[in-house]
């Protein structure tokens, strides 16, 4: 396998449906820990009740507009649920509390008494045929791209819907930062009683934030369902939250276009780096290599947070002024 | 000065009554365990002039001043803002009925620039709605607050810092943005926990005459402070409270003489009768 190959796929998952998908979700991290600074733990709860929503629109026969609707719904009653009571702790609670809520929703998935909905441990399958997400796909079948880098019609058929929700939740995202809605939350980032003295409904803003970016998280599981056509509890597991979490600070808590440009960083260097493994003159096995390159990953973030702790686009000054 | 006129008349006892109170204060309680923190019987602040709330440390001036504005919880109590119910109320919707407060550690907001701390602090800002921050009507809003916040900046000479972080400001830079920004929330009465705490004295100078020149507009002050030469420079009417409890109240002349507050405050007992003669 030639350099120019490894490189040519760890491409492909970046621009590919897992950039995407990992950028969707990091979206929705990003308004809450990025510019609320809300710590949710609990991300990949998000994303399950979104891939579970589809998948059992899909398992009871109907559409993937319901499915969507079932994913959001949830998302917007977890949030609630959740926020309500929480909101009111300080930061590091909320952590415990939503880790703990999102290993709560896994394991209750998982449980053979959910089996009738969720299909308990083997989950819910063959979701593709049942949705027909790939049925209007208008790309002509066969695989489009220039040597090791292509990607066939169905992975782009992915790719056009993941990236436009990606596109679509960014756009929303920008739009309220920017706004004086935007403002209130980066004071309450700052500090909660500052906002409360200024007349500042703090536990109302927070739940916002906290219940619009699950939903985008929701949103991400949704199409990680559909893509992926089956869904399955051991998915949904805490690091899953904390790749995420890197995705948003590699690229840069608290900007714009930063879990995007955050989560082609990270599968690329995640692919290039898997690639390498595999093509040592040495043999390493599978396991190991995931392993090793997990622990890369983990090195690599440590020096982000050292040489450039405010991310690919974070910007120094701002950053340094938040560490007085 | 008409409103610190009005008081000249006032006699200088505890709970005394005042013409127009801005704030009235009934039976107010706060425990921590077994220690009665604050047990303020009444206590009514008078209306367009400057109120300091004196006393040694422990005193619980800062407890009392944080129930008021709702930021701590009192176990037992009333007490009436602009005439209105204000016990129980939570502190951001007492902060826009006007009762705005600042803090004395500085809360400046770090990582946003010195022009958004003050519009965060604009009043009727539609923007704020979460669905009508998507439609930008707001930016008419958005236009008057500006407008407003670079016009209070100027007055404390912060205007040329505007777009800066507010975390590249000095210490007294963020005590005066803090004030200009408790301004631009358009208060009524204007509570400021120590705002001279860690600040020297040019700038002492000039915070005061910013304090006084709130006054001369028309706003009503309640300030906590123990330095004793800063209170009687500005304060048209002093409350001393010892132990949680008002021991004294009066102009500052009645205060600089009283007995109870001597004592008070260097804790000399000069003998049981002076203590008791006062009240």
């Amino acid at each position: 396998m030639s350099w120019l190959s490894i490189l040519a796929l760890a491409v492909q998952a970046a621009l590919g449906f897992q950039g995407a998908s990992y950028a969707l979700a990091a979206t929705g991290l990003n308004l809450k820990f990025g510019y609320t600074g809300l710590s949710n733990f609990g991300h990949v709860g998000f994303l399950l009740v979104g891939a579970y929503g589809m998948a059992i629109a899909a398992d009871n026969g109907w559409s993937i507009w319901v499915g969507f609707a079932l994913g959001i719904g949830a998302a917007v009653v977890l949030g609630l649920l959740l926020g309500v009571p929480t909101l009111r702790l300080r930061g590091d609670y909320l952590a415990i509390v939503t880790i703990a809520a999102a290993e709560i929703l896994r394991l209750v998935a998982n449980a053979r008494p959910s089996e009738p909905v969720t299909g308990g441990s083997s989950g819910i399958t063959g979701l593709s045929g049942k949705l027909g997400f790939f049925e209007p796909n208008f790309i002509p079948s066969g695989s489009f791209g220039i040597g090791d880098l292509s990607f066939n019609s169905r992975q782009l058929w992915s790719m056009l819907w993941t990236w436009g929700a990606v596109l679509v939740a960014t756009l929303l995202v920008r739009a309220l930062v920017r706004s004086p809605w935007g403002r209130v939350l980066r004071a309450i980032r700052e500090d909660e009683d500052a906002a409360k003295a200024l007349g500042k409904n703090v536990v109302v803003f927070k739940l916002q934030s906290f219940v619009l970016g699950g939903t985008i998280g929701a949103l991400a599981g949704a199409f990680i369902a559909l893509d992926s056509g089956a869904v399955s509890p051991t998915r949904w597991i805490a690091p899953l939250t904390f790749a995420i979490y890197t995705v948003v600070i590699l690229g840069g808590a608290g900007t714009i276009w930063g879990p995007i440009v955050g989560a082609v960083a990270y599968w690329f260097v995640l692919d290039v780096v898997d690639g390498v493994l595999n093509n040592l003159w040495f043999d390493v096995s599978d396991t190991t290599a995931g392993a090793v390159r997990l622990a890369l990953m983990g090195v690599g973030l440590m020096l982000l947070m050292i040489f450039r702790p405010q991310g690919i686009l974070g910007s120094k000054k701002e950053m340094l002024a938040g560490a007085r | 000065m008409p409103a610190s006129g009005a008081l000249a008349s006032v006699p200088a006892e505890v709970g005394v009554a005042k013409p127009d109170p801005v704030l009235v204060v009934n039976g107010v309680e706060r425990r921590y365990g077994g220690l009665l923190a604050v047990d303020v019987d009444h206590l009514e602040v008078p209306r367009g002039v400057i109120t300091a709330l004196i006393g040694p440390n422990g005193a619980g001036k800062t407890t009392f001043f944080n129930l008021l504005c709702g930021f701590d919880r009192a176990d037992a109590g009333r007490w009436t803002f602009e005439g209105e119910q204000a016990d129980g109320v939570k502190p951001h919707l007492l902060a826009r009925r006007g009762m705005v407060r600042t803090f004395q550690l500085t809360k400046t907001l770090a990582r946003m620039t010195v022009l958004d701390n003050m519009l965060l602090a604009g009043r009727d800002q539609r923007g704020e709605g979460f669905f009508r921050a998507l439609v930008p009507t707001w930016r008419a809003d958005e236009a008057a607050n500006r407008e407003r916040a670079l016009d209070l900046l100027g007055r404390f000479k912060l205007d040329r810092l505007a777009d800066e972080y507010a975390a590249g400001l000095s210490g007294g830079q963020r005590k005066l943005l803090e004030m200009a920004r408790a301004l631009m929330a358009d208060p009524t009465l204007v509570m400021l926990d120590e705002p001279m705490a860690g600040v020297n004295p040019a700038l002492t100078q000039s915070l005061l005459g910013h304090v006084t020149a709130l006054r001369d507009e028309g706003l009503s002050i309640l300030f906590v402070e123990h330095d004793m030469d800063v209170i009687m420079t500005i304060s048209d009417w002093v409350v001393c409270m010892a132990e949680g409890r008002v021991i004294a109240e009066g102009r500052p002349a009645d205060i600089a003489g009283n007995p109870t507050v001597i004592e008070a405050y260097l804790g000399i007992d000069h003998g049981s009768s002076t203590t008791g003669e006062i009240r």
